[in-house]
């Protein structure tokens, strides 16, 4: 079933993990995709195994944090594809230090990547949605946006930010029929988080307070974001899209 | 989305909300148990998925009776073997200064909207662990999650539904999954009641929704489809909001443009 044909999405951090499977799946489903990263080379490859013979899927490089690439962005999507529908803010970086442990100039690294990225990416893409009668905007913020785990500080700020921001331009846009919503999951096993999952202990303390029995994958991901990307949810905008497995349940 | 091989109990699906799921259920191949305490009401809906090709039953079912529960279950299996998807969906509403609601009244509408969904979860949850699969689906309310005069009762409800939701779902898992939904304003004989209560123009109510309009049964149905279904399969003890960004934030001084 095409449940985004036509329509014209873009994904940011589209190399691998989350973003990766998004792509995938929204061109399953009938979508114009373009895919960007910053990782150039990885992400030519992904992009090829899901073009295949399909002339819609679109690979671009892309630094999120550069109001340059945006409007480069921008303008190529509309050059190919003629308008955008959905843009999902996907691009992020981790960061495992404490407060007292991170740097001033780690800590403004990861708002950048995480946080200002999706304020950049909303700024210059809400104005072509608005002209086009309309779109939605899917902003992956994490369970570590709505609660506190020690130690991941920087990480944190940022995706409390990308929360909030969600619910302001969700306000903000709403009579231009432009939905926006954020989506929060818990540990997913990508290249992002696999030191992680290198850590037996940490993993063990994940299985303790997931209450379902297994970690999350990316196209549990996926399949909430296409979701929130189609029509299916045209009564929803504002709000908060878990995919833990429970784990925030406690 | 296919939902062949899954059978689905749907309280309250004579009507609104219930109903559109039953529907779009039915559509999406799987085998729907339609449950309401209206018989007319019920019948109508299983007509209509059978005009349309769908596989459905109907049973007359007051969901704040345990007896009911019961039978409604064993009919059930005794059909299609068994429940994989529970909507608890069934609920009334009402709007009354506190100081003005009886007893009775308190007890009548937490006997369906609480009890309902006890009594539900109770007796399908054990069906489905023989199964090693379920997801349960409660319909909670934008009133569970802010306050407004005369909706304590109706809120309190929804509040007790929001929460235990969230113990179940860790009583439950790893075999059910269980979530719950927010609708705030959609398009069913429940508001058209609450706008004949409060006096109040349906346009009204509806400019006042950011995304200015009020939703639709079907708006709803989308939604559970994806918590019925294995899409979700990784989400359990959750909060969906359905209500065109009510929640998200008070109305504030607007700009001029």
């Amino acid at each position: 079933m095409e449940r985004l044909k036509d329509k014209v999405a873009i994904i940011t951090g589209a190399a691998n993990g989350q973003g990766a499977a998004e792509a995938k799946m929204f061109s399953e489903n009938g979508a114009k995709v373009v895919m960007t990263d910053i990782l150039e080379e990885e992400l030519q490859n992904v992009a090829n195994n899901i073009r295949g013979d399909k002339k819609s899927v679109l690979s671009l490089k892309h630094d999120v944090t550069s109001e340059k690439d945006w409007k480069h962005i921008i303008n190529e999507t509309k050059e190919h594809f003629g308008k955008i529908d959905i843009l999902v803010n996907n691009a992020g970086i981790g960061s495992t230090k404490t407060i007292e442990e991170e740097t001033i100039e780690g800590w403004e690294k990861v708002q950048k990547v995480n946080s200002n990225s999706v304020f950049i990416g909303i700024k210059y893409t809400a104005p072509e949605m608005k002209k086009s009668g309309g779109g939605s905007i899917i902003n992956l913020s994490s369970v570590y946006g709505i609660i506190g785990v020690k130690g991941y500080s920087a990480y944190h700020a940022s995706k409390g930010a990308i929360r909030s921001l969600s619910k302001t331009a969700a306000m903000e846009f709403a009579k231009h029929h432009i939905r926006v919503n954020s989506v929060h999951p818990g540990l997913i096993q990508t290249p992002m988080t696999e030191s992680l999952f290198l850590d037996p202990n940490i993993v063990e303390w994940m299985q303790s307070v997931t209450p379902w029995p297994r970690l999350g994958k990316p196209e549990d991901v996926a399949n909430g974001v296409l979701f929130l990307a189609s029509d299916e949810s045209s009564f929803i905008t504002g709000t908060e899209l878990i995919i833990d497995g429970g784990w925030t349940t406690h | 989305m296919n939902l062949e091989n899954e059978v689905a109990l749907i309280t309250g699906g004579g009507k609104g909300i219930g109903k559109a799921t039953a529907l779009l259920l039915a559509k999406k191949k799987a085998k729907v148990v339609i449950t309401d305490i209206n018989e007319e009401d019920g019948d109508k809906t299983l007509q209509e998925i059978k005009g349309k090709g769908g596989e459905a039953i109907f049973i007359k079912h007051d969901v704040s009776s345990e007896e009911d529960w019961i039978r409604a279950v064993n009919k059930s299996i005794d059909r299609y073997k068994f429940i994989n998807i529970l909507f608890n969906n069934a609920g009334i509403f009402t709007l009354k200064p506190l100081f003005e609601i009886s007893l009775d009244e308190w007890n009548k509408l937490m006997n369906i909207n609480v009890t309902g969904t006890f009594l539900g979860m109770k007796h399908v949850v054990p069906h489905m662990i023989k199964n090693k699969k379920g997801s349960i689906i409660n319909a909670s309310s934008t009133a569970a999650i802010n306050g407004a005069p005369n909706h304590s009762l109706y809120g309190a409800s929804k509040g007790a539904i929001r929460s235990l939701t969230k113990h179940a779902a860790t009583e439950f898992a790893p075999n059910v999954r269980v979530n719950s939904i927010y609708p705030g304003f959609v398009k069913t004989q429940m508001i058209d009641y609450a706008s004949e209560l409060s006096n109040t123009k349906l346009d009204n109510q509806a400019s006042s929704v950011p995304l200015n309009k009020l939703g639709t049964p079907t708006d709803v149905a989308n939604l559970v489809l994806y918590l019925a279904s294995d899409m979700s399969s990784y989400i359990t003890g959750s909060e969906f909001v359905v209500d065109g960004g009510l929640s998200a934030g008070p109305p504030v001084w607007e700009i001029k443009e």
